[in-house]
């Protein structure tokens, strides 16, 4: 009858011995890839809520100018795949904390997976498919270099 | 401890606004009034001291992301943890200082 508790910390399966270390890889990832996001992201709050009339300037125009020039694409692209994944991976380490139960940690994770490929695919293809002078819409919301 | 639960929920945080923001960005995929529609929503007074404590909670996610790396990889970094504690949260105010004033500005005088 009695019961028997593990050791604290003791982890759920043996850490791998042979083959690809994820967890280190992931370990990595984060650090390295937080490093890179400091600077984008400020970049971007900084052109996007401080120059001109920040947050209140933003609009169809606004958005057109910048994604006009290839530089700001890449930069928007590379920040969307590396905070999704930066942020995927660390609510991954959140389900591993604090969920209980073999099924519902597969539910949690296979939902942050598919959130994370779905918005990268579709984050991707925004950017780069994107038309700053769709025909047939009004010139006044389009960015000034339409009409030129 | 409190930078760690401060680092988790502001990740958190961060991470269902990206979800969100990435959706309403792609709007404009669809047309030009889609879009102004949506991000009309985010210069309302309510929105803008909402995106005050979201770039609060990004700008001390960064600066402790910097320290946790500096801890893990500087062969000081565990002496100074505390130290720099106290210089990310300095680092932190003076940001919101100069952040603040003036988004506040931006989303009450349009
Ligand atoms: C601004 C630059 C950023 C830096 C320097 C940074 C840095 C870090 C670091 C060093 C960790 C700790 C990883 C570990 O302990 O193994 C971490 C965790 C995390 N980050 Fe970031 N990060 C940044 C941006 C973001 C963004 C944009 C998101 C959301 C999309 C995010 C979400 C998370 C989450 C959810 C965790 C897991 C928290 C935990 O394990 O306690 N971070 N970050």
């Amino acid at each position: 009858m009695s019961a028997t508790l593990d050791a604290p910390r003791t982890a759920l399966r043996p850490a791998r011995k042979r083959g690809v270390n994820w967890e280190k890889w992931g370990w990595i990832y984060m650090r390295v890839s937080g490093v890179v996001l400091v600077v984008l992201i400020f970049g971007h709050l900084f052109m996007n809520l401080i120059v001109g009339d920040g947050v209140s300037a933003i609009d169809f125009a606004f958005v057109g100018g910048k994604w006009a020039d290839p530089f700001w694409q890449w930069w928007d692209v590379v920040m969307l795949w590396l905070a999704l994944i930066h942020g995927g991976n660390g609510m991954r380490t959140l389900v591993n904390d604090y969920a209980r139960g073999p099924r519902i940690r597969a539910a949690l994770k296979l939902s942050i997976l598919a959130a994370v490929a779905i918005l990268i695919l579709l984050g991707t293809l925004v950017v780069f498919t994107f038309e700053p002078c769709p025909v047939g819409q009004p010139a006044d919301l389009l960015p000034s270099f339409c009409t030129a | 401890m409190w930078s760690w639960v401060l680092h988790r929920i502001t990740g958190v945080a961060i991470f269902f606004f990206l979800l969100v923001h990435i959706l309403d960005t792609a709007l404009v995929r669809v047309s030009p009034e889609a879009y102004n529609a949506v991000i009309g929503t985010y210069q309302t007074p309510i929105m803008g001291l909402g995106e005050v404590a979201l770039v609060g909670a990004i700008v001390f996610h960064a600066f402790n992301g910097l320290r946790i790396i500096l801890i893990d990889f500087w062969s000081k970094g565990t002496r100074y943890q505390k130290v720099m504690f106290y210089v990310v949260i300095a680092l932190w105010v003076l940001t919101m200082l100069a952040f603040t004033p003036r988004h506040l500005i931006n989303v009450f005088s349009h």
